[in-house]
């Protein structure tokens, strides 16, 4: 089995700048690996404004920002379609592909796996579990990749910065939230998120309201939510989870990481923007390089 | 008029599907007939799967009974069905002076009921066998036939079965009513009439508005909720045997259990209601079955929950199974299978085949040759798609394309999401559909459509 230089585990912003940094730096023996049929991580399905300024002064959507980070490597060897399992101890990397398990080797692995929202059931929810109850993440796919609109008014729970994605990702197909809702007295992201959420969007935005259940048989028909110990129900046909995020670590090793492993991007610490991602991959980029070299 | 079928089963649960595919292959011509978009959208949609030896069930009852012949027929169906089997052992565990005095008589009770290599073992052998349990712990009853199975592939492959030996299986057709006179059912779905010989109530929580289709019921149906709190997959390894309490009157009580799909489980809770089908999550309860968790395995403490989910256990006033024919009305009913249906259903069917040839003439001889069905592997302890190549799909559950469309074509295809994730097991792990739900709707596309 050939030893690679380095392998990098997922090829979202993280990984795929940290692979065009490491060829830069003259190490070329990098695969990535990615489990999705293309490469580019989440921005692949953030289909609005807000990417690309701090790698590249640009000011775009999240599918064309992905689109720029493959161009960038697009000479390098990436395999999409390939889910790594496990990770042995020696440098080992169980892939699943097309054609079945196989390993590859490497004296470095980064690991950019990313993050993922916590969805209803980790967050030991009340009430019944019909349809229409999902994250941003899965939404903005719905919407941006297959024109889907899975409810036409929901509430979104949380007011971290993904939320207003959320906002956003409904406006597309003319989802009209019936409001954001936050439990504690302000809200995540910085102001005047919420302000820009009333006027610029419509959506009222709830502090110091608590999400107490979820109610509808097979449809989502309403939430109950309590603020200031008085309970009510707000009229909706769905309900987005935003943020709360937990990185995507099934592989670490327990215990202490050996030498020839690192972990860059979200899957560190969650969440940080796609710029900073960027800029995070480069610099794991360095450290690889400086204990290959 | 001229009967169209032999048997008509009411309910597509796992005690209806086994009893169609008992009928079904001794040649007789069957229909079942289930309410729900697709089949196993009652009690059999979410239960511990567990098989069961029945050591602790009532002695001398019918449940035994069915539990002890349904624990057997499942091992020497088993490799012909590919049924999934997660071998495991049972620990009812003592963790105060009290129950520690409870445990020889649960042995008694054990051997009284057949089950004979059940055996106490002191606190040293437990905590050889299960080094992550509590420390507290002193001593328990092993009991090694108690198995893991998975809710759903038993039962389909049970329906698979009696298609392919000619039985018909409608969904969205529920049974508002229905007439007898000439020794002929008539019963009225939402689908339109359908007539047949003799009618099997096997209606789960509805038994008894079905029953009253026949006679005033014999039994009353109170729905009695179980909740539970599914852990991760690091938390499989930390508990190789299903560890019981020592139960109460009332139940079984919390058990932690390894699940097919290799995460860890806890429940279910005991909670009677009147609604027969909304089986809530409350979070004060899975806070308490979370915690309970920790106490027996503390490492779960660091360990996130995937998942959490309810079912709906058919009850009724009475302790045991309700199962017996009306000669006189055609008419066989199967009532409160209440929290062991899933290890007795093929008990069950042949109790019922036996009160069939009792009550209405011998069975047909069975056909020497039968055919069999497998169902798909969804365990972790045997070879699955994804390792043999193909897309992976759900990337948390490691389900592929192809399980994926299979699901959605052949004989009895998935008729709603819920009947999708059963039959595959996509979106049920950690990210619960962050990554793939969008995807898989996207596949789904026109397959959900309500056609009956
Ligand atoms: C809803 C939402 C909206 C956002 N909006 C913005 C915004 O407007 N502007 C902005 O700058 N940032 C935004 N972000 C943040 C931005 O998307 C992330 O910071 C960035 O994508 C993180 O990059 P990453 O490479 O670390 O992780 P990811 O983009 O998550 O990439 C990880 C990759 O690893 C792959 N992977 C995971 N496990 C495996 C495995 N076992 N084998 C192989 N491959 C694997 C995944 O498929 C994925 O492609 C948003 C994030 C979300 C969730
Ligand atoms: C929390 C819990 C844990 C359990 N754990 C275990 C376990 O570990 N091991 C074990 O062996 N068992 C277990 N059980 C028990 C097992 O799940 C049940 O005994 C079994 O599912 C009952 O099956 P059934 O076919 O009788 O009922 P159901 O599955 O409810 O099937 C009845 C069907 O009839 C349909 N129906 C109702 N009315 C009509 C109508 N009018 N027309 C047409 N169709 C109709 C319903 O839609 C339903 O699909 C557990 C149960 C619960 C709830």
């Amino acid at each position: 089995m050939p030893n690679h230089d380095v392998i990098i585990i997922g090829g979202g912003p993280t990984g795929l700048s940290a692979a065009r940094a490491l060829v830069d730096l003259g190490i070329s023996d990098v695969v990535v690996l990615e489990r999705e049929a293309e490469a580019g991580g989440i921005p692949r399905h953030c289909g609005h404004l807000g990417f690309g300024w701090q790698s590249h002064k640009r000011f775009w959507t999240g599918p064309r920002y992905a689109a720029e980070l493959r161009k960038s490597t697009r000479f390098l060897d990436i395999r999409t379609s390939a889910t790594v399992l496990e990770l042995g101890n020696d440098g080992t990397v169980r892939i699943q592909n097309n054609s079945g398990i196989s390993e590859l080797k490497a004296k470095q692995i980064l690991i950019a796996t990313g993050t993922r929202e916590t969805p209803r059931a980790a967050r030991l929810v009340s009430g019944t579990r019909p349809q229409g109850v999902m994250n941003t993440g899965a939404l903005q796919q719905h919407v941006y990749f297959h024109g889907n609109k899975p409810f036409s008014r929901p509430v979104i729970i949380g007011s971290e910065w993904v939320s207003f994605s959320a906002i956003l990702t409904c406006r597309h197909l003319g989802i009209r939230p019936a409001a954001m809702i936050e439990e504690n007295a302000t809200i995540s992201a910085p102001r005047p998120g919420d302000l820009v959420a009333r006027f610029v969007f419509g959506v009222p935005v709830r502090t110091s309201t608590k999400l107490l259940n979820i109610v509808g048989r097979s449809n989502v028909e309403a939430i109950e939510i309590e603020h200031q110990n008085k309970r009510e129900q707000i009229i909706c046909d769905g309900v987005i989870f935003t943020g709360l995020f937990k990185p995507e670590k099934a592989l670490l090793p327990m215990g202490e990481l050996p030498e020839s492993i690192t972990l860059a991007g979200n899957v560190l610490e969650p969440l940080k923007t796609s710029g900073e991602c960027w800029q995070q991959g480069r610099i794991a980029a360095e450290k690889i390089a400086a204990r290959l070299l | 008029m001229q009967a169209r079928f032999d048997i008509a089963v009411i309910g597509g649960g796992v005690v209806g599907l086994a009893v169609l595919r008992r009928f079904a292959m001794v040649g007789l011509k069957c229909v079942l007939l289930e309410r729900g978009a697709d089949i196993l959208s009652g009690a059999s949609k979410g239960n511990s799967a567990l098989l069961h030896t029945g050591f602790d069930a009532p002695l001398r009852s019918l449940e035994i009974r069915c539990m002890r012949t349904g624990y057997k027929e499942y091992f020497n169906i088993r490799d012909k069905l590919n049924l999934p089997l997660v071998e495991s052992s049972g620990l009812v565990v003592a963790w105060t002076p009290d129950e520690l005095a409870a445990l020889p008589a649960i042995v008694e009770k054990a051997h009284k009921n057949g089950v004979t290599d059940a055996r106490q073992i002191s606190a040293i052998e437990l905590r050889l066998k299960e080094p992550n349990l509590a420390k507290s712990a002193l001593g328990a009853v092993l009991v090694p036939g108690e198995h893991i199975i998975d809710a759903w592939s038993a039962p389909l492959a049970y329906a698979h079965q009696a298609l392919a030996h000619g039985a018909a299986i409608m969904r969205s057709a529920e049974v508002t009513n229905g007439d007898f006179s000439k020794g002929i059912w008539q019963l009225q779905t939402v689908q339109g009439a359908i007539t047949a010989r003799i009618v099997v109530n096997a209606a789960g929580n509805y038994g008894d508005f079905v029953e009253a289709i026949a006679r005033p019921s014999p039994f009353t149906i109170k729905p009695r909720k179980g909740q539970f709190v599914v852990f991760d997959k690091p938390a499989y390894k930390l508990a190789r045997a299903i560890v019981l309490p020592v139960p109460t009157a009332r139940t079984k009580g919390i058990v932690v259990f390894r699940t097919a799909f290799g995460n860890l489980a806890v429940g279910p809770t005991a909670e009677d209601q009147d609604d027969r089908e909304l089986a809530t999550c409350d979070r004060e309860a899975l806070l308490q079955l979370k915690a309970r968790a920790i106490e027996i395995l503390p490492a779960l403490a660091n360990i996130d929950v995937t998942a959490n989910y309810s079912g709906l256990r058919p009850a009724t006033e009475h302790k045991d199974y309700v199962i017996e024919a009306l000669a006189d009305r055609n008419w066989i009913t199967i009532g409160g299978i209440r929290s062991t249906g899933l290890t007795a259903a093929l008990g069950i069917a042949e109790y019922v085949s036996a009160l069939y040839g009792k009550n209405f003439g011998e069975l047909p001889k069975k056909p020497s040759k039968s055919v069999w069905t497998p169902v798909p592997n969804l365990t972790e302890d045997r070879i699955r798609p994804y390792m043999k190549g193909g897309e992976i799909i759900c990337h948390c559950e490691l389900v592929t394309r192809g399980e994926i469309t299979a699901a959605l074509d052949g004989p009895l295809p998935a008729r709603d999401m819920g009947g999708l994730k059963r039959r595959t097991r996509a979106t049920m792990g950690r990210c619960q559909g962050f990554y793939c739900s969008a995807n898989i709707a996207a596949i789904a596309k026109g397959h959900f459509d309500a056609k009956p």
